[in-house]
């Protein structure tokens, strides 16, 4: 190394001249745009369940695969990332965000072959969803049969 | 010695391509894109149409056959520099391949005059690219996914500029270089790449003035490439305090590339065309400056060193130019 600035001084440099985000609001913006992906899926239920007479149950697999349609949709017709982008934490932690992060790596990947680009590329920000979604179903279930027997 | 002074090495001619986002921009350029794909299927051959593009347009408009340019300099940002070697294989052009990141204009600049010094050459071009969504893809994340991104994240900027070097007298003089060091001040935030390489440009800058045994005042205008917005303010703090500089008239290309109406482009330009294009487009054309210093500015980072949680190493490599307006 050289004569250059201390490392901790030039952290404390880099610091003060980078902006502060607006947490609060990203907060209120997540919070209100994810409710309203809760209401948007309960009137879905309510839908499937009076018109198409289904149990609770089935309506909810439905609303959710339909949740998940809209989303991969949105996502190749080329908007939903600027949604993502406002919503945040809104938009990608429900399903659709799930929905968004697959599709969104398909697309890039298209034109790099079946097996070597969309098959293998298309779990790229996903993946780790899965992986750790599974082991965190296996942790809890353990748990829960040995809290409840 | 890193610094050197040339005697008679000329950017004679510049051909300038650029993004749809940069036609929105202040500035006017040679050709501008409606969109991302010019008319190819993908962003990758996109890209390698863009720099073919350039290197032709520049030897048709000069009137040169392949066969009478020495040299072809080129770097891009993807991997490999693939870019550019699939547009080189398009010319019948000796080929040098060149990767410094972002300050890869002022290093295709450097290896170009060093060339024509020791051969005698008459002619070689400098391309350089980079198109958005291509850097995106080998970065970042998918294109299409909507990651949040912090406002000290800079936005690769789309374009190609060739630029033909010649040892024939022309308007601008390439007047001297510097070549700078990896520089690494434990910076681990890829998404804030103006404050990886704020020290860089910082220590090339010192660099070249000491060498060269000249003052900040010999120049009328500094620009660094691509620090934007806030690395810029970082940068200027960063030589007040460490080397007591005050730069008089400075510009930081990327920050200066777009409108600040454009919301998408954050912190501003980034990505190697940044600086030409700003330079040939704005600085040049406005005839206001005879000598000018560039600082290209490059932040060395791969994703997987990122993941691995390294810190980042940057590099800036300085070009003086002398502006003749009375021949321009």
């Amino acid at each position: 190394m050289g004569d250059y600035m201390n490392i901790d001084e030039y952290a404390k440099l880099v610091k003060e001249y980078t902006p502060k985000e607006n947490r609060a609001k990203h907060f209120f913006w997540a919070f209100f745009i994810g409710g309203l992906v809760g209401v948007f899926a309960e009137f879905l239920i309510h839908c499937f369940v009076n018109c198409f007479g289904m149990s609770v149950t089935d309506a909810g697999s439905y609303t959710c695969l339909s949740v998940i349609f809209l989303a991969s949709l949105f996502t190749s017709l080329g908007f939903f990332d600027d949604w993502v982008s406002f919503a945040k934490a809104g938009l990608f932690i429900p399903t659709t965000g799930f929905a968004h992060a697959m599709t969104s790596a398909a697309l890039d990947y298209k034109h790099d072959g079946f097996i070597s680009g969309l098959g293998s590329c298309i779990f790229r920000l996903a993946g780790s969803v899965i992986l750790y979604g599974v082991l965190g179903a296996l942790f809890f279930s353990v748990l829960g049969v040995l809290i409840y027997g | 010695m890193a610094s050197k002074i040339l005697n008679n090495i000329y950017i004679k001619d510049y051909y300038s391509l650029a993004g749809p986002v940069e036609k929105s921009g202040p500035l006017t350029y040679d050709l501008v894109l409606d969109d991302y794909y010019f008319h190819e299927k993908t962003f990758e051959s996109a890209e390698v149409k863009m720099q073919r593009t350039t290197t032709e347009s520049i030897l048709r408009r000069n009137n040169l056959e392949d066969k009478q340019v020495s040299l072809l300099v080129a770097g891009d940002l993807s991997n490999q520099i693939s870019v550019s070697c699939y547009a080189a294989r398009y010319f019948n052009i000796p080929f040098l391949g060149i990767y410094s990141a972002c300050a890869s204009f002022p290093e295709s600049l450097i290896v170009s005059s060093m060339f024509l010094e020791s051969t005698k050459s008459k002619y070689a071009i400098s391309t350089i690219s980079s198109h958005n969504l291509h850097a995106e893809k080998q970065f970042r994340y998918p294109i299409e996914y909507g990651v949040p991104r912090p406002v000290t994240q800079t936005f690769t900027a789309t374009g190609s500029i060739s630029s033909l070097i010649t040892n024939v007298k022309s308007p601008i003089r390439i007047e001297s270089y510097t070549i700078g060091k990896a520089i690494d001040l434990n910076i681990k935030d890829a998404s804030h790449m103006g404050a990886v390489m704020a020290p860089a440009a910082a220590d090339t800058l010192m660099k070249h003035l000491s060498e060269l045994n000249r003052t900040i005042d010999y120049y009328d205008v500094v620009i660094t490439g691509d620090l934007g917005c806030i690395g810029s303010k970082i940068f200027k703090e960063y030589i007040k305090r460490a080397y007591n500089i005050k730069l008089n008239k400075y510009f930081d290309a990327g920050c200066e590339l777009y409108l600040k109406s454009q919301k998408d482009t954050l912190s501003g330009a980034s990505g190697p065309v940044a600086l030409p294009l700003f330079l040939f487009n704005k600085i040049i054309k406005e005839k206001k400056y005879k000598n000018i210093l560039l600082l290209g500015t490059g932040s060395l980072h791969n994703p997987f060193f990122v993941n691995q949680k390294k810190s980042i190493p940057a590099i800036s490599h300085a070009i003086s130019l002398e502006v003749n307006h009375e021949l321009h």
